[in-house]
């Protein structure tokens, strides 16, 4: 099969949802023609489908979540990209008050089908309002799905089947994963939500990540794999709706839980899905559920200090050693 | 050049439903049956009336908090607005919205949102589809003076004007935003000169007189279905009751008070009715008697509507 990036899966997956239905269309600051995206995603996509469907946006988060909301409502499938995942923060009344309760506000009169891509994530030095993880507090807004797509393969498929979703999805990208290359079928495919992927089958202990830290899970594994630990790797790949039953069925195979994300431990993504495994398979863990996440702090600037707050895969193999006893 | 007789009197029968309709709100609220609170729009009716009566069905409004007045004045049914209101599972939005989030996506009304200002950048999206789709409909985006300064009054506006976006901007300045007056909050008399910012045509009309109100909405409706973009309507009205609930609004001078409740809009409209030999006397009783007819009619249904099932507050969160 053929590799492409994470990055070209994702214009692969607009372009191929913008030829299919006229009603889709991408807005966001500097996504045309002139620049193409900050992470170049949409690159080409304004020469092919014009300026009008591929609409540079003054710096306004707010009112370009708000214009996706109000176009949604009246019958198009907006893809709203918002540069950094930090500034999702000016847009939150628009996300969490407006695309999220809408729905419900008004009885199920209405749908909102829109997408906000958004890139999360540290590791590339640039401090703390562009490199955050902010994946849990949309876990917390009922009415919002949250596709974490970690690979080139699952990013597409994720992205059409958001775009063709009825519900607003917050589709978290990573900095990182953008050159990152895999395979992808030339052919059309969907991926559906809440269907987690076992990356890496194991038997000792269940590694539980999500976008980067997939990546830095399974390097972990092979180091583990030579020690004489074999690690399950499970990515939920959607956090709304999560895939509890894959995630409880491996605790039960393995009896040992690691979970790891790359945001601040405190009511993150791991403290949910730590929760999960709590309250619905405690009977079956051997050992306490051990979470490995960033430490309660900004992401600093300098790389020593990023390092040190981002878990690595030694953190990982660390914590699968503490469990595996 | 005023509109047709038929549109006149359907103007002044749309006013007497929402003021006889939020008196009749504030009289449910004194005996305890409306749950939660209440921000009545009587005193403002000529807005909502007269830019609604430039829309057609298929044209949108967006709305806000004190939001009865334009649903009504819309084409909302009052039965649901109203059982809405007293939280009933016949209300428009299955009683999960209430007073503040009352929408009929069927007549183009796209809901009332309990955030001040967050309707700006909504309205701005629907025109954006207006144009993507290629139709001729408007969207009328309406606020306070209050929602002027926040941040998305900025950012939508300055959108819609950029893409000449098919939007009405409709500022019903009440002068307080909620108990703080308008001059404790911007240095300007007038939020219209604001438009001037964005390169779009602000205009400042008395929100109280509802010929005014239309005229300057009609030559929005066609600046915006001509393709040239969205304006800025400033209506200077007043409301007649306090913010919400039983406020008393002890901060309004009694001076101010009286002298805008002798400009009252619909005593103005009548009288001017009259004068123009639309209406006589006996068809304007007529019309009166039907309205509050009809007000109580909307007050039964709504009273005799069984509440939902409890259960149903799980339901409707995901599409």
């Amino acid at each position: 099969m053929r590799e492409i990036s994470y990055r070209d899966a994702l214009r692969e997956a607009l372009r191929e949802e913008m030829l299919r239905d006229p009603t889709v269309f991408l807005l966001g600051e500097d996504i045309g023609r002139y620049w193409g995206g900050a992470f170049k995603v949409t690159k080409g996509l304004a020469e092919e489908f014009g300026d009008e469907r591929v609409r540079d946006t003054p710096i306004s988060e707010s009112a370009i979540v708000g214009a996706a909301v109000g176009a949604a409502i009246t019958g198009m499938r907006p893809v709203a990209e918002i540069m950094f995942g930090d500034l999702t923060t000016l847009a939150m009344d628009q996300i969490a008050n407006q695309a999220a309760k809408i729905r419900y506000m008004f009885g199920g009169q209405t749908k909102v089908p829109l997408v906000i891509r958004t890139p999360f994530g540290g590791g590339v030095n640039i401090a703390a309002h562009h490199s955050q993880c902010l994946e849990a507090w949309f876990m917390h807004v009922p009415g919002l799905q949250v596709a974490v797509p970690s690979t080139p393969y699952d990013a597409k498929g994720l992205l059409k089947t958001a775009i063709r979703n009825d519900n607003p999805v917050i589709f978290c990208e990573h900095k990182l994963l953008y050159p990152i290359t895999g395979p992808v079928p030339e052919e059309e495919y969907t991926l559906p939500f809440g269907e987690a992927d076992i990356k890496r089958e194991g038997s000792d202990v269940t590694i539980v990540a999500t976008l980067y830290m997939v990546h830095k899970a399974l390097n972990a594994t092979e180091k583990l794999e030579e020690e004489g630990i074999s690690a399950e790797v499970v990515d939920p790949r959607t956090l709304v709706p999560l895939d509890k039953e894959t995630i409880i069925n491996s605790v039960k195979k393995t009896g040992r839980v690691v979970i790891v994300s790359e945001d601040c431990k405190t009511a993150g993504v791991s403290a949910e899905i730590a929760a999960v495994i709590a309250e619905e398979a405690l009977d079956y863990l051997d050992a306490p559920i051990k979470r490995v996440a960033n430490p309660d702090v900004p992401i600093p600037f300098s790389p020593p200090l990023e390092n040190f707050v981002i878990p690595d895969e030694n953190r990982i193999i660390e914590a699968v050693k503490q469990v595996v006893y | 050049m005023n509109p047709p007789r038929e549109k006149l009197v359907e103007m002044y029968r749309k006013m007497l439903e929402i003021r006889q309709f939020e008196e009749k709100v504030y009289e449910l609220y004194g005996q305890n049956l409306v749950p939660g609170t209440i921000h009545l729009y009587a005193g403002q009716e000529a807005v909502a009336v007269g830019v609604c009566a430039n829309l057609r069905r298929e044209d949108y409004i967006v709305s806000t908090h004190r939001g009865h007045g334009h649903c009504i004045a819309k084409g909302a049914d009052l039965k649901r607005v109203m059982a809405e209101i007293l939280g009933k599972k016949t209300g428009y939005c299955k009683g999960k919205g209430g007073s503040m989030h009352i929408a009929d996506f069927s007549i183009g009304i796209l809901g009332a949102t309990g955030v001040v200002g967050a309707g700006i950048p909504i309205a701005v999206g629907a025109g954006l589809s207006i144009k993507l789709r290629g139709t001729d409909q408007v969207v009328a985006c309406f606020f306070g003076d209050g929602a002027s300064n926040q941040g998305t009054f900025h950012e939508g506006i300055n959108m819609a004007a950029i893409w000449r976006l098919p939007v009405l901007f409709v500022c019903e300045n009440n002068l307080y935003a909620m108990g703080t007056r308008q001059s404790r909050v911007m240095l300007i008399e007038n939020i219209a000169e604001r438009a001037s910012a964005y390169g779009i045509p602000g205009v400042t009309v008395d929100g109280n007189d509802v010929l005014a109100v239309y005229e300057a909405a009609e030559k929005a409706v066609e600046r915006a279905k001509r393709g040239e973009g969205p304006t800025l309507i400033e209506c200077k009205t007043y409301r007649h009751k306090g913010h919400s609930r039983m406020d008393p609004a002890t901060y309004r001078p009694k001076e101010e008070v009286e002298f805008w409740l002798k400009k009252d809009p619909i005593p103005r409209f009548r009288n001017k009715l009259s004068e123009m030999n639309v209406l006589s006397e006996e068809e304007l009783r007529e019309i009166e008697t039907e309205v509050s007819r009809k007000i109580e009619e909307a007050v039964k249904f709504a009273l005799e509507s069984p509440y939902p099932e409890p259960e149903e507050a799980l339901k409707d969160v995901y599409a």
